[in-house]
């Protein structure tokens, strides 16, 4: 049964904050990566960073890693980078056993990731 | 149906050094420091207990030959991978001097799946019966190919036995000797095929050299419906999945993750990772069969499915 995933944006000074919930999986994926477009493109145009917050993310399956994958490449291609922050532990797993942790900078809060891509970005996470 | 592995390795053979034995016979006398192990019996119940399968076994190097017995009198093989020769051997002990009749199963003729053939000891024995099936228009010609001057000193014409190459269908169901054996197409560089056979009740899944993109969901589903409710799949695990569908994208090979999810999509019952990669030594092939394991448990709802590692020697009883 398809599902869709739950997808919120923050924006931090330049950076944006993408959080979504629920499991990424082979039937919701490619509604994910639509969903994802107009905001990869309006973080390229801020410059500053996308991070994902998958605290909220319960699984991801091979082809949700995939997405993640091409967004990168996407964002990557429109001057932007994308981190990612707040693994729940079964998805940090996943990541691990799967070696996409090698392929995507992590980090285990927003804050963090926020703090490497600008301290400004940080500081005013850390007002919100 | 009993399935045998006589080669497990992808791409290319591979074998243990000296100092990949001598660093695990140190590693297991250092294990064993204080035990009083005064016969090969004692030593080898410690071995089996106290030392990890990278330390104590190998996973074998032999490139990619699996047989499958159905209850026949006749054999079943996929693929004439280095593993061959050692199945040859063990066809000529088993018959004993009397003429074999063998079936053999080809993905594809890349050379890693074709290179046994000149040393399977049965093709030398007037008499023998083997039939080469497969999907690939030039399978007889890869077979002659290989064993050409300046290659190989022995020429196909100047095997004994009476050579038959069949073609198959991909997605058409043959009856080969009572086995049901039905083909399907496989991404690969100059396409493969995977094969379902079903015999006695019990279906095995031989997928090898078979890459899985994942971008639309009929592919995916397609597998599913290929593997469904499999007693084993073979399954090509060569690389993981973060380098299959980015740096290693086409090169015609798939994951370990991707293998237990598309099981248990089908609810198969039994998944062996096949295919790996040469450039793993036994402690990363084991690390990756216990992350595989873990992975399983991680995303497993109501069917339980049981992951192993093939190595060459393992015999399963489905």
């Amino acid at each position: 049964m398809m599902t869709n995933v739950n997808l919120t944006r923050h924006n931090y000074a330049s950076a944006m904050v993408l959080t979504p919930t629920g499991r990424l999986d082979h039937d919701n994926c490619e509604a994910f990566r639509e969903a994802l477009q107009p905001y990869l493109q309006e973080g390229g145009e801020l410059g500053g960073g996308i991070v994902f917050d998958l605290s909220t993310l319960e699984y991801v399956s091979s082809a949700g890693l995939r997405c993640l994958m091409i967004a990168a490449k996407e964002a990557k291609t429109l001057g932007s980078t994308i981190l990612i922050a707040a693994m729940q532990p079964v998805v940090a797993e996943i990541f691990q056993i799967s070696r996409f942790n090698l392929v995507f900078d992590t980090f285990p809060t927003v804050r963090e990731a926020l703090n490497a891509l600008s301290p400004e970005s940080a500081a005013a996470y850390g007002r919100d | 149906m009993r399935v045998r592995f006589w080669g497990t390795r992808g791409s290319i053979p591979v074998s243990l050094t000296w100092r990949d034995v001598r660093d695990r016979l140190a590693q297991a006398l250092v294990a064993a420091n204080g035990r009083s192990l005064d016969t090969f019996e004692k030593a080898c119940a410690f071995a089996d207990q106290h030392l990890g399968f990278a330390l104590s076994r190998t996973f074998g190097g032999h490139s990619a030959c699996v047989e499958f017995e159905p209850g026949s009198d006749e054999y079943f093989v996929c693929d004439m991978g280095s593993g061959a020769r050692a199945f040859g051997a063990h066809v000529l002990a088993r018959q004993a001097g009397r003429p074999a009749i063998i079936n053999v199963f080809m993905s594809h003729m890349h050379w890693d799946h074709i290179m046994g053939f000149p040393f399977l000891g049965p093709a030398y024995v007037p008499g023998t019966t083997i039939r080469v099936h497969g999907c690939h228009a030039v399978l007889e010609h890869a077979f002659r190919l290989q064993q050409d001057p300046p290659c190989f000193p022995v020429t196909f014409d100047q095997l004994a036995a009476d050579i038959e190459f069949i073609l198959l269908t991909p997605g058409e169901t043959a009856t080969v000797s009572g086995v049901r054996v039905t083909p399907k197409l496989q991404q690969h560089s100059g396409a493969s095929y995977g094969y379902r056979f079903e015999a006695n009740g019990k279906a095995l899944i031989y997928t090898t050299d078979s890459e899985h993109k994942l971008e639309e969901r009929y592919q995916t589903d397609e597998f599913v419906q290929f593997f469904r409710g499999a007693d084993l799949v073979v399954f090509d695990a060569m690389y993981s999945l973060a380098d299959a569908v980015s740096v290693k994208a086409d090169w015609g090979h798939s994951s370990n993750v991707i293998g237990v999810e598309l099981c248990q999509m089908a609810r198969a019952k039994r998944l062996a990772l096949f295919h790996h990669e040469p450039a793993y030594d036994d402690m990363a092939v084991e690390r990756i069969f216990a992350e595989t394991k873990r992975f399983e448990e991680l995303t497993r709802a109501d069917h339980r499915l049981e992951v192993i590692a093939a190595y060459d020697g393992l015999e399963i009883d489905l």
